[in-house]
């Protein structure tokens, strides 16, 4: 359990939020030109980093925007807040 | 040579006041090379080692564990074992593991504690009792025994379960497997460890694996921090650290690492003495010898390594446990923790060979490994001393996550996630 500053609403309870997994998997372009290794690789294989891991969050119970978090799953401590769409800091 | 226990070698020992107990397991330092290496010293992996040594005859191996010997998942679960999932693939590694359970004691010459006091499922809507019907009969095609309970037969199974219909979620009728139960998990550890070392199996604790050494596609050996272990086949066994070890040797896993909680109540009279579960309200309780309640909550939807959770969880837990137990409102409890659970997307493990060659992984196990220690330890040791799957665990390759043949289990795992 810990704070999470949303970039929209402020700090708020980790409750107030859903984990939305691993960030900055990119949907494929071609979806039919996938052979079925690269569809398992994009629907079910993760990094699932013990250390500073990149993962998208959802305010479910605040304002409902999605947006980007660094946090470090080895102590949960949280590095960075980012937008959608803007840059990851320094990956 | 390990003595037997008996009452006999109590006796004995009672006379010299226990300070003459043989050591049951020995304290080796790793040799330079094994015939195969299990990463991993929970029961999952002391049973692989067991089994390697017992029914395939490699001796010559070695279990490393980064902390202590079952003081990972092993030592934070709620002990609960039965084999009523859904689907034929799930019920013959589960009911596998089960029907090991049953003679476990005797085989392992150590008390496991296996108490088949039943485990009975609650059902409180509608898609519940159809499911559990479901279930109930899918079950019982099998072969594994289960029944479908009325309101009435839940309450005269287990009376202090509150049955009133304007509770939140009324308890609507249940299923029972006489057949499940719990067992003593720190004794399964202990039991496959005393086994295995009898064996001739290197137990060394206290050795984190660093790194993973291939050549092409083979695997050369293991980095440690005890130094390097030259092995052709690395048997990876590492619940929710699988993806840590996976990493190292280049691999993706479809799996997250998440914490898990539970909890223990100060000790009681017995007041509760079959295990129940419900998926609905996600509350489950049983009672230890030691007269606790052992409650199991659920997981936090993030990833996770810290073996701690949210609050909320287990608010939600006891809220649930108050609901349909008023009698333990004034029950105080004693201890809560956390342990890191792997999660398949569909619930279910993974027990395969890798695309290297020598490398096996016995993962996923998710919330509720427990149960199936000694099947996993018999099956992976199979898939590992003969490069091929057994047809218990065929089923559970890796390569499913592909071909998309999955074995959803999310309504039979108990715990959602």
């Amino acid at each position: 359990m810990f704070l999470i500053n949303c970039p929209y609403c402020g700090e708020r309870d980790q409750q107030e939020f859903k984990a939305g997994g691993e960030a900055h998997i990119e949907r494929p372009k071609q979806p039919t030109e996938l052979s079925d290794d690269e569809w398992a690789e994009y629907l079910f294989m993760r990094k699932n980093i013990k250390g500073v891991q990149f993962e998208r969050w959802n305010h479910a119970h605040g304002c409902r925007k999605w947006f980007n978090m660094v946090r470090d799953t080895s102590n949960d401590e949280i590095k960075a807040i980012y937008k959608m769409g803007e840059k990851p800091p320094s990956q | 040579m390990r003595n037997k226990y008996s009452v006999f070698s109590l006796i004995k020992n009672a006379l010299s006041y226990h300070e003459n107990w043989q050591r049951v397991w020995k304290d080796p330092t790793p040799k330079k090379e094994y015939d195969a290496v299990i990463v991993g010293g929970g029961g999952h992996g002391l049973a692989t080692a067991y089994y390697l040594a017992k029914k395939h005859n490699m001796n010559n191996i070695a279990v490393v564990e980064k902390g202590w010997i079952g003081g990972g998942n092993t030592g934070r679960n709620t002990t609960i074992i039965r084999s009523n999932y859904l689907w034929d693939a799930s019920a013959g590694l589960y009911d596998h593991a089960l029907k090991i359970w049953e003679g476990l004691s005797q085989e392992l010459n150590y008390n496991v504690m296996f108490s088949q006091r039943g485990v009975m499922n609650l059902a409180h809507n509608l898609q519940d009792v159809r499911d559990l019907k479901r279930r109930t009969h899918a079950n019982r095609l099998n072969g594994i025994d289960a029944v479908y309970l009325s309101t009435e037969e839940v309450k005269k199974f287990c009376p202090i379960i509150n049955t009133s219909p304007d509770i939140r979620y009324p308890v609507l009728g249940g299923t029972l497997q006489r057949r499940a139960g719990t067992a003593r998990h720190d004794a399964v550890a202990w039991g496959y460890a005393r086994g295995a070392d009898a064996m001739g199996v290197d137990i060394i604790q206290n050795c984190e694996v660093k790194g993973i050494k291939r050549n092409g596609d083979s695997v050369e050996g293991i980095e440690t921090t005890k130094g390097f272990i030259k092995t052709k086949k690395v048997g990876v066994v590492a619940a929710g650290h699988s993806s840590v070890i996976a990493n190292m040797a280049g691999l993706r896993l479809p799996l997250e690492s998440k914490p898990l909680q539970a909890l223990v109540s100060e000790p009681v009279k017995p007041i509760i003495d079959t295990v129940v579960m419900s998926n609905a309200v996600h509350a489950y309780v049983s009672q230890s010898d030691k007269g606790e309640l052992v409650i199991g909550a659920g997981t936090d939807d993030y990833v996770s390594y810290t073996q701690k959770g949210s609050h909320q969880i287990v608010e939600g837990t006891l809220n649930a446990i108050l609901e349909l137990y008023p009698i333990f409102s004034r029950m105080r409890m004693l201890r809560q923790w956390g342990g890191i659970v792997d999660i398949c997307p569909d619930a279910s493990p993974i027990l395969s060979k890798t695309s290297i060659k020598g490398l096996y992984f016995n993962c996923g196990w998710g919330t509720g490994g427990f149960k199936a220690t000694p099947g996993s330890g018999d099956l992976f040791a199979h898939t590992i001393a003969n490069d091929e799957p057994h047809k218990l665990n065929a089923a559970f390759n890796l390569n499913r996550f592909v071909s998309g043949d999955l074995v959803d289990e999310h309504g039979a795992a108990a715990v959602a996630h």
